[in-house]
């Protein structure tokens, strides 16, 4: 299949086909991380500028990681200490990135659709790495990857996604990566944090809510935690930590429903003995660090697919 | 072809010379010219090449390209004490200093023409194809 897209903002209208393409490509790029060089040349003399308008580590840490193994250069924009500290609105940001040329433009911002303002403005590929609640694209195809790389085939897989369904990013990327490969998901979790109209009415295709975490977890082939923030309870939407870990913490015992030798996924950074059991997160069935690994891979895949063979006008290819 | 011929000096020599299989498509020179993003296969190669005679097989030599690629991947494993060069066709039209050490055959073609080779094992038939444009 020949790459088309120009930027990464969300995989909801994405293809199997281009789903696939990436994870072929991982494969390949987690060989490159096992090489006692661990870099090659794709994007030598590329710019690559992670901005992050939110905090993050693992994310930019990941992306860094993945743009200098591919011998690309590699600059940082943060939130704090930038003019974005100083009341530089977004559009003057997206300029000077735009002056600064680079070729992708890697961005996490607290609003939905801020990567798509971005990229409508400037020539770089944009490549969202996590907008609001909306989307977090490089972590649902990680995640695809790595249950791909455990399970096989993920057609005819049932998938729970636990926890904070209603403002996760990770959820909704995960369930249109996951989906279009093939796997059912069931989601879980309190009432109040399932968007009330997958939880009443027509949840997305091959998506089900199943209230009853135990009932979710029975046989499933998989299930992934999403982080708990402390602010929910605040906010009035949990009763008390203490419950939710009660109802919803990923225990064990819950663990032992599922098929056996299942995987344990969970996006990062963990509330470990609230939405996961500390046993759990560092046990056997446990992929966690597995995902951490390959989300360099996916990411030097799309840096590769979107930067790899620049811009110029296609020339016929010769042997 | 690799497996071919380490089978053959298997049996000729009964000396089992490890396998692998090498990518180049991180290495090519014209990345940024073809527009696309080719796709990039996984090398495997099970074994350290650090201190050992290396050699690449390929079936048809035309520009050297591919060749100085591969030499790039290859020392990114580690170091050879040497590598060596085997193809089936040599076409000539080198566009790099690069020579192989064992050829099946040289074949004079023009720059134009296209050389295919078939290999039972992709293809179900041994065949080498050399294809001519005819100007129109």
């Amino acid at each position: 299949m020949k790459w088309t897209r120009h930027h990464v903002l969300d995989t909801d209208d994405w293809s199997r086909d281009e789903i696939e393409t990436v994870l072929d490509q991982t494969r390949a790029m987690i060989e490159i991380l096992q090489r006692p060089i661990r870099r090659a040349p794709p994007l030598r003399g590329r710019t690559v500028i992670l901005f992050f308008a939110e905090a993050s580590t693992r994310t930019r840490v990941s992306f860094e990681l993945a743009a200098k193994a591919l011998s690309a250069d590699v600059t940082n924009i943060t939130a704090s200490g930038s003019s974005v500290e100083k009341g530089e609105s977004l559009y003057d940001t997206v300029r000077t990135l735009q002056a600064l040329g680079g070729d992708v433009v890697v961005m996490r911002h607290a609003s939905s659709g801020a990567p798509y303002f971005v990229a409508e403005r400037t020539d770089a590929a944009v490549i969202n790495a996590g907008d609001g609640w909306h989307a977090h694209p490089t972590q649902g195809l990680l995640d695809a990857y790595t249950l791909r790389d455990a399970l096989g085939d993920l057609d005819g897989k049932r998938v729970v996604i636990v926890g904070d369904v209603l403002h996760s990013r990770v959820a909704r990327s995960d369930i249109s990566t996951l989906v279009p490969l093939g796997a059912q998901v069931t989601l879980s979790g309190p009432p109040t944090l399932v968007p009330v109209a997958w939880r009443c009415g027509q949840p997305p295709r091959d998506v089900t809510y199943e209230p009853d975490l135990d009932r979710a977890l029975e046989g499933a082939d998989a299930v992934i935690a999403l982080r708990l923030q402390r602010e929910r309870q605040e906010s009035g939407l949990l009763p008390s930590l203490r419950e939710y870990s009660r109802v919803w913490g990923l225990t064990a015992e819950r663990v032992a429903r599922m098929q056996p030798r299942a995987p344990v996924m969970h996006p990062g950074p963990m509330n470990e003995g609230i939405e996961i059991d500390s046993a759990v997160a560092h046990g056997a069935q446990s992929l966690i660090e597995t995902q951490v690994t390959n989300g360099v891979a996916v990411r030097m895949a799309l840096l590769y697919l979107l930067a790899g063979a620049g811009t110029a006008a296609p020339v016929e290819e010769r042997a | 072809m690799a497996a071919r011929i380490r089978d053959a000096i298997r049996a000729n020599e009964g000396i089992d010379v490890p396998l692998g299989a090498i990518d180049i498509t991180l290495y090519r020179d014209d990345l940024t010219r073809i527009g696309y993003a080719p796709v990039v296969r996984e090398s495997e190669i099970p074994f350290s090449v650090d201190d050992r005679v290396v050699v690449l097989v390929d079936d048809v030599l035309f520009t050297g390209r591919t060749i100085r690629a591969a030499m790039d991947a290859l020392v990114d494993y580690g170091r050879p004490r040497a590598i060596r060069l085997a193809v089936l066709v040599d076409r000539g039209h080198r566009e790099l200093p690069i020579r192989a050490d064992f050829v099946g055959k040289n074949v004079p073609t023009a720059a134009g023409d296209d050389v295919r080779v078939h290999l039972v094992e992709v293809d179900g038939r041994d065949e080498v194809d050399l294809v001519t444009r005819v100007p129109a």
